[in-house]
């Protein structure tokens, strides 16, 4: 370890409580990253010499909140605004460091923080890049490059986003219990969406992408050592273990999709599912069951097969059905026909899929699984349309490049398949 | 004389290590207790896995509450350790139970997941 990368880890990991702390007392997104800002500056100056503090997120609150103040007295000399109505709680300044080692304030703080990035007025990608900003800490540039967009259009996503949750009023007074569930659950979505978009987009830019799931982990372990008591938030951490454990052996050395069943499963990441199904057990005990909980239960099923003929597809199935009762859903419905397919065959699973037609018509996975049972099926020529749709909606080359490896498959049975459908 | 020792770490920093990065750490320490398997003084090795898979049983006289989440506080020390093998966190909670009934003391038994064991040898 160089020498300063201590200290970059150490304002990486105290980041969310000293970023929570500042928003509570500036009640302003920039003015409390600017404050985190000059205080992580002071921290590279005097940290170096001094040695590290003891609590770096008390030191970075302290020093943070001084240079706001600083410069919010400044602000209000120079345009005339009474420096106190932008301030809260201002009193008491020698008493704060005992204040900020509140376990339950920084919860609160820590929470309110996430949800303002988890707000349901924000869409899904103004949410990931605000987290990724505000919470993680990832530069315009390293965002941008996740999502392949140009830095000032990241830019301009950003501030967009900011004067969003802005415009909707930042929760600021203590959340009740019901509040707090809410926040909660918000959370967890925008949370599993970074991991999702980190997820999806695995074959893009190298490392890229695998960062995003590495962060959403991370921040899924901060909010469940905040909550620890929640068996959704265990459900999601496990979920979100289980699907990373596999991410060596989702693609070859080409890049190309590598299907579950076909994974070489020496390359999963054993601590990863071992500490997934440990979450998984805590999880239980509750026996207050949600949808992230049955994903992560279903994700477990896989992970604990050695082989993938030793699935338990019964169980998969009953968890999908379990899951399809609390959270109704076509996509649901098109995971359990998977299920349902290697339990009573193409035919059944089939019957399950058509109906979802209308609904899930814009949807890659529709075509792709249609066209597989009907391939399997004998039915050549109709998998071959859904196929084509399939490649249509491909939001990626590797999805379009297994697209069409099946269809390469199709062309050499070809000749066979259409010879016997004719005879029929 | 046998010791425990006792590993303190910030798990934000061990868990952000890549595979490679860990894989590296394992090896390193791996190389270290090997000399010490070999000369007969190194018993069991454990690692445990993050805070986060923990569970605590709180007891207290006439009264066991089970808690998410580690041991936290810091009125009492940490006395000792058990390695047992369980299908499931219950499993492990009904032994931290009868542990807990037959100690008069007021106390707790944080139950925490292992990720890796190595048994290790010690010359009698």
């Amino acid at each position: 370890m160089t020498d300063t990368a201590w200290i970059d880890l150490a304002l990486v990991s105290a980041r969310p409580q000293a970023m929570g702390a500042l928003l509570r007392y500036f009640r302003n997104l920039d003015l409390a990253e600017e404050a985190f800002q000059e205080a992580c500056i002071r921290a590279l100056k005097t940290w170096p010499k001094n040695g590290p503090p003891r609590d770096a997120a008390a030191w970075l609150i302290f020093v943070g909140r001084n240079s706001g103040i600083d410069k919010v007295r400044r602000q209000s000399r120079e345009t005339a605004l009474p420096p106190e109505e932008l301030l809260s709680d201002l009193d008491d300044r020698e008493s704060e460091l005992a204040d900020r080692l509140d376990g339950a304030h920084y919860r609160d703080d820590i929470l309110r923080l996430l949800f303002v990035c988890s707000n349901p007025v924000l869409p899904a990608t103004q949410q990931i890049a605000l987290a990724l900003r505000i919470v993680s800490g990832l530069s315009v540039k390293q965002i941008a490059r996740a999502f392949l967009v140009s830095e000032a259009a990241m830019e301009q996503r950003i501030t967009r986003a900011k004067g969003r949750v802005a415009a909707a009023g930042i929760p600021f007074e203590t959340p009740d219990a019901s509040d707090r569930a809410e926040r909660l659950a918000a959370v967890a979505t925008m949370i599993y969406l970074v991991f999702n978009e980190g997820y999806s987009a695995m074959n893009g830019p190298e490392g890229v992408s695998a960062d995003l799931c590495d962060e959403a982990i991370r921040l899924v372990r901060l909010l469940l050592r905040l909550f620890p008591a929640e068996p959704e938030i265990m459900g999601l951490t496990a979920l979100l273990l289980l699907q990373h454990s596999r991410a060596r052996a989702r693609f070859d050395s080409h890049g190309a999709i590598v299907l579950l069943e076909d994974q070489d499963r020496q390359l999963w990441r054993r601590p990863m599912i071992t500490e997934a199904l440990a979450m998984i057990d805590k999880a239980m005990r509750h026996r207050r069951p949600g949808p992230y909980q049955i994903q992560a239960a279903i994700a477990a099923l896989h992970a604990r097969a050695d082989r993938p003929e030793l699935t338990d597809w019964e169980e998969i199935d009953l968890l999908y059905q379990a899951l399809e009762r609390l959270q109704p859903s076509p996509v649901v419905t098109l995971n359990r026909a998977v299920a349902v397919s290697k339990r009573n065959g193409p035919e059944a699973a089939l019957s399950l899929v058509e109906p979802l037609a209308d609904r899930l018509s814009g949807y890659f996975y529709f075509h792709g699984l249609r066209g597989g049972l009907l391939k399997q099926m004998g039915r050549v020529r109709e998998a071959r349309v859904a196929f084509d749709r399939a490649i249509a909606l491909a939001t990626n080359a590797a999805e379009a490049a297994y697209i069409r490896k099946q269809l390469d498959h199709l062309a050499g049975e070809a000749g066979a398949a259409d010879l016997h459908e004719d005879q029929q | 004389m046998l010791y425990a020792v006792l590993c303190y770490n910030s798990e934000d920093v061990t868990s952000a290590w890549t595979k490679e990065e860990d894989d590296k750490v394992m090896r390193d320490l791996t190389a270290v207790q090997r000399r010490y398997v070999e000369a007969g003084k190194l018993g069991p090795v454990a690692r445990l896995l993050p805070t986060t898979a923990a569970t605590t049983l709180r007891h207290s006289p006439g009264e066991t509450v089970v808690i998410d989440g580690p041991f936290a506080e810091t009125k009492e020390q940490l006395l000792g350790f058990y390695l047992i093998d369980c299908t499931s966190l219950d499993e492990a909670l009904d032994f931290a139970r009868e542990l807990s009934a037959a100690n008069p003391a007021a106390g707790s038994y944080e139950i925490r997941p292992l990720s890796l064991y190595k048994p290790g040898e010690l010359a009698p």
